[in-house]
């Protein structure tokens, strides 16, 4: 498949609908032909590979945040793909009740989500029931419920991405992140921050310099275990090609620009070393919270 | 924060006199919290309990008793309106809506003129809005509770979706209560709860859109009552009512002149550039080559015709119907016909070059790709082939026909089959992968991203992972659908049985807007620069935005259009069960 890489490129521009005549095509940048051709030796089977690093920070006294990894590789004639499932929770709520939240959102995500798709995983042939973004919503729901036994009264933001093949489904409540960051620089935010202050920002109602500072900064208008009614961010996306899927709590987006986090991300040769110096580089800024960064890469 | 029982006041023996009691507990802490919230509340039952007005319960009494208050309320027999947007099928009719809202004014106009002084419900939604049995509204719920929410630790507060941006900042007059009712009746005549979208999003989301059926005039309403800035909303609720007033006697509604039938028609003025007779139905899709058109006909024939005038260049006769897509190759039309047989053509000619023989009917258009045609029949099998030798390089053998045609990409085929299998195979005939949809896939997949989006029988729209088959995401329509999607800036189009056509974004499979025709929507869109154009069974072809879904032109045609329209060089090309085919200016 690699050598006809780029009519297969193209070839998915042609809509069935039209003549053949109109299809079009854009030539790629230099920094994407790069990209491709430094895949022409790939390793078999395709694996998801990531560091994750955490810090209490500088100015808290106990971690609230949640980090959960998990890395799978099926390599095979008939079928061969990653399986991958990566979730940050930032708790909230006072005395232990934030890290409850989060250690509970995130383990009963993980939980649902594992007992509803390795079924599958192990017996293709038993067919799925759900389609992956149902299960991620069921998952959800779960993690709502746990969280709202285990802490009543707290909350906490969940960030998850479950990598299938070539394609991650993202679910996603609150202001924890995921970022797509490009091998050569540059990225992009994945998920919208459910924040009052951020949305009152992107109606113009106030300056980002007022945001800043803004006493409900760090109000959010959806979490996990507030409120009756939950309707999480669900979408699915196409894994970062020669790239970088981020995950983090707002104790390292809130100190690091996106361009810093972005370069720090290529400037590392292995992934420990990246999350390391990210998380030293939230701490030099202040280290106001805790923070927590995952980074994936899908080796090809 | 507590509960509310049903009571029965024993004061009366002789009749049921039925009461609500509300309970509330006082969770804080902090006994003198505690003491404060009781006094809180007692002030508040006090203010409450000298109100009379039909639209509020009366309050009988009140009392405390260890850490819980208790409330003796009068007993509204009735449903919450959230409990009648939820269970109402479809939308809940402009004239019920008009007739609460003018109601919520009253008391709101009532409850602000209250002296010494206003005082502000605070917490309008339709929860605390009871429906009585006389349809007539009663406001619950009052503020009164509110002391008893102990303060969120932290750094969190909920939004309940229908408070105005300054009660985020503590600023709660009159005004706040405007915006609140205002989010009330988007939410009923829309049925999009706000509190599952991102706050003060009313804007991004027009009544009209969702509900066409909504008078603008009522539209207009609503959308100054929820305004971002209190000073651009009404200044009062009386000149809310007003309006509200005005707009019901201009649409009509409160004329009480029979039912209200204005129907928004986009007449069109439009004639086609030119238009050709058939001698039988036109089902299938037009292709475009080289200044001519190439289009099959029931009757038998693939015609060549001038796409300028509409002339015709040449026939050629097949012995069977014709419903396919015409595929071009290298100066030579390939066409599928109900005789069992794929035929190629010369395009300059019109005569034979090769055919090829299935032991079917051919409903599968051919797709063309690496050196092969691909193309499906009622013989079960996906057919490959070489488009040197004219001869099978493999055949697929699947359960059931295979009317969808082929998607190919550089290693994949990918179509689906009458009895609901969907399969990709690779380019030596192997099965890669299968799904199995409940009913029928004659919708034509399309591929994108790693991602192969289709339309079932069963009602769904799929998306599933090219590679391996998982189901990435479902999307539900009101009927089955035979209509094959495409894609554009992230969006999916697709018509259903239901009558609509359906954008979907391809990332959180919501639907972004839905247009609804007058009947099955069987045929496919296709996109052109900035619009839409799909066809119905209703006989009309629309052109429709496709980023907002609003209608720009419709043509009637006198039959239904069943295939997929054609755009070219701005001209639209579309057959017609009509007999007709018909060329018109994008």
């Amino acid at each position: 498949m690699k050598k006809d890489f780029f009519s297969w490129l193209h070839i998915k521009k042609i809509k069935p609908a039209s003549t053949d005549s109109d299809i079009n095509t854009v030539p790629l940048p230099e920094s994407q032909l790069d990209g491709l051709m430094a895949n022409v030796h790939h390793l078999e089977p395709q694996q998801l590979i990531y560091g994750c690093g955490q810090s209490i920070g500088k100015q808290r006294d106990h971690n609230e945040d949640c980090v959960f990894t998990l890395s799978i590789a099926i390599g095979g004639e008939k079928s061969s793909f990653p399986l991958g499932l990566y979730i940050v929770a930032d708790g909230m709520g006072g005395h232990q009740y934030g890290e409850v939240a989060s250690s509970a959102a995130a383990r009963t995500l993980a939980g649902s989500l594992l007992k509803h798709f390795l079924p599958y995983l192990v017996n293709p042939a038993s067919g799925m029931e759900e389609s992956l973004q149902e299960l991620m919503r069921s998952a959800i729901n779960d993690a709502q419920k746990a969280v709202t036994q285990a802490a009543p009264g707290s909350g906490t933001t969940l960030t998850a991405a479950l990598v299938l093949g070539q394609q991650m489904t993202i679910g996603h409540v609150g202001d924890s992140r995921a970022y797509a960051i490009h091998q050569y620089g540059g990225g992009e935010i994945l998920t919208r921050d459910h924040s009052l202050v951020k949305r009152l920002e992107e109606l113009g109602q106030i300056s980002p310099e007022e945001a800043a500072v803004h006493p409900q900064r760090n109000v959010l208008y959806r979490a996990l275990g507030q409120g009756e009614v939950l309707e999480p961010d669900i979408f699915t996306a196409p894994f970062p090609q020669s790239g970088y899927l981020l995950l983090c709590s707002d104790g390292l987006w809130s100190v690091l620009s996106d361009s810093t986090i972005f370069r720090l991300v290529n400037a590392e040769k292995d992934l420990q070393s990246t999350c390391q110096s990210l998380v030293d580089a939230a701490n030099e800024a202040g280290g106001p919270d805790n923070i927590s960064v995952i980074v994936v890469q899908l080796k090809t | 924060m507590g509960s509310v029982y049903l009571a029965r006041d024993q004061h009366f023996p002789n009749v049921v006199k039925l009461v609500a009691v509300k309970e509330m507990i006082n969770r804080a802490p902090d006994s003198l919290v505690r003491k404060t919230i009781v006094q809180n509340f007692e002030r508040e039952a006090n203010i409450l309990a000298a109100i009379n007005h039909p639209s509020i319960p009366r309050i009988y009494d009140y009392f405390s008793s260890g850490n819980r208050s208790y409330l003796t309320l009068e007993f509204i027999n009735g449903k919450d309106l959230e409990a009648i947007i939820n269970e109402t099928p479809g939308f809940l009719t402009e004239e019920r809506v008009l007739g609460w809202a003018i109601e919520l004014c009253e008391v709101l106009q009532f409850l602000h003129g209250h002296k010494p002084d206003p005082i502000i419900f605070r917490d309008m939604k339709p929860s605390n809005v009871m429906i009585n049995l006389q349809d007539h509204i009663v406001l619950v719920d009052f503020g009164i509770a509110k002391p008893f929410q102990v303060g969120q630790k932290g750094t969190m507060i909920g939004t309940e979706g229908y408070s105005p941006p300054e009660q985020y900042r503590g600023e709660a007059g009159p005004l706040a209560d405007i915006y609140a009712l205002g989010a009330t009746l988007h939410h009923a005549l829309t049925r999009r709860d706000p509190r599952l979208e991102p706050p003060f999003s009313f804007g991004e989301r027009p009544i009209r859109k969702i509900n066409p059926a909504v008078s603008s005039e009522l539209d207009a309403v609503i959308g100054t009552a929820l305004q971002y800035n209190p000073e651009d909303r009404f200044p009062n609720a009386e000149a809310m009512k007003d309006a509200l007033v005005a707009a019901g006697h201009k649409t009509g509604i409160l004329n009480r002149v029979g039912p209200n039938t204005t129907s928004i028609q986009t007449q069109s003025g439009i004639k086609p550039l030119w238009s050709f007779q058939c001698e039988d139905e036109v089902r299938g899709t037009p292709l475009y080559f080289s200044g001519s058109i190439y289009v099959g006909s029931y009757d038998h024939n693939l015609y060549s015709l001038n796409a300028a005038d509409g002339t015709l260049n040449w026939k050629f006769a097949t012995d069977g119907g014709v419903v396919t897509r015409p595929a071009v190759f290298e100066d030579n039309i390939f066409i599928g016909s109900e005789d069992k047989s794929l035929y190629v053509v010369s395009s300059r000619t019109g005569k034979i070059v090769w055919t090829y023989y299935s032991d079917g009917r051919v409903h599968s258009s051919p797709r063309i790709a690496e050196g092969h045609v691909f193309f499906g029949s009622d013989d079960q099998r996906i057919h490959a082939v070489n488009l040197l030798s004219g001869r099978a390089a493999w055949r697929f053998d699947a359960a059931a026909p295979i009317r969808s045609t082929p998607f190919v990409t550089q290693d994949m085929v990918y179509a689906g089959s009458e009895d609901g299998d969907f399969y990709c195979v690779d380019f030596r005939g192997q099965l890669k992968w299968h799904y199995k949809a409940k009913m029928a896939v004659t919708s034509s997949p399309w591929v994108a991203d790693g991602v192969v989006y289709f339309a079932s029988l069963d009602g769904t729209l799929y998306a599933l992972d090219a590679h391996a088959g998982w189901v990435i995401w479902r999307f539900r329509m009101g009927k089955g659908s035979i209509s094959s999607p495409c894609l554009m800036d992230g969006s999916l189009f697709v018509g259903s049985l239901d009558g609509n056509i359906y954008a979907v974004d391809i990332h959180t499979a919501k639907e972004t807007w839905r247009f609804k025709t007058d009947h099955q929507v069987s045929g496919s869109p296709a996109i052109y620069k900035d619009a839409l154009y799909c066809g119905s069974v209703d006989g009309n072809l629309y052109c429709i935005e496709y980023r907002t879904g609003r209608l720009r032109w419709k043509f009637a045609t006198q039959g239904p259009i069943t295939g997929t329209p054609l755009i070219y060089d701005d001209i639209v090309y579309t057959g017609s069960i009509d007999h007709f085919i018909y060329a018109l200016l994008a």
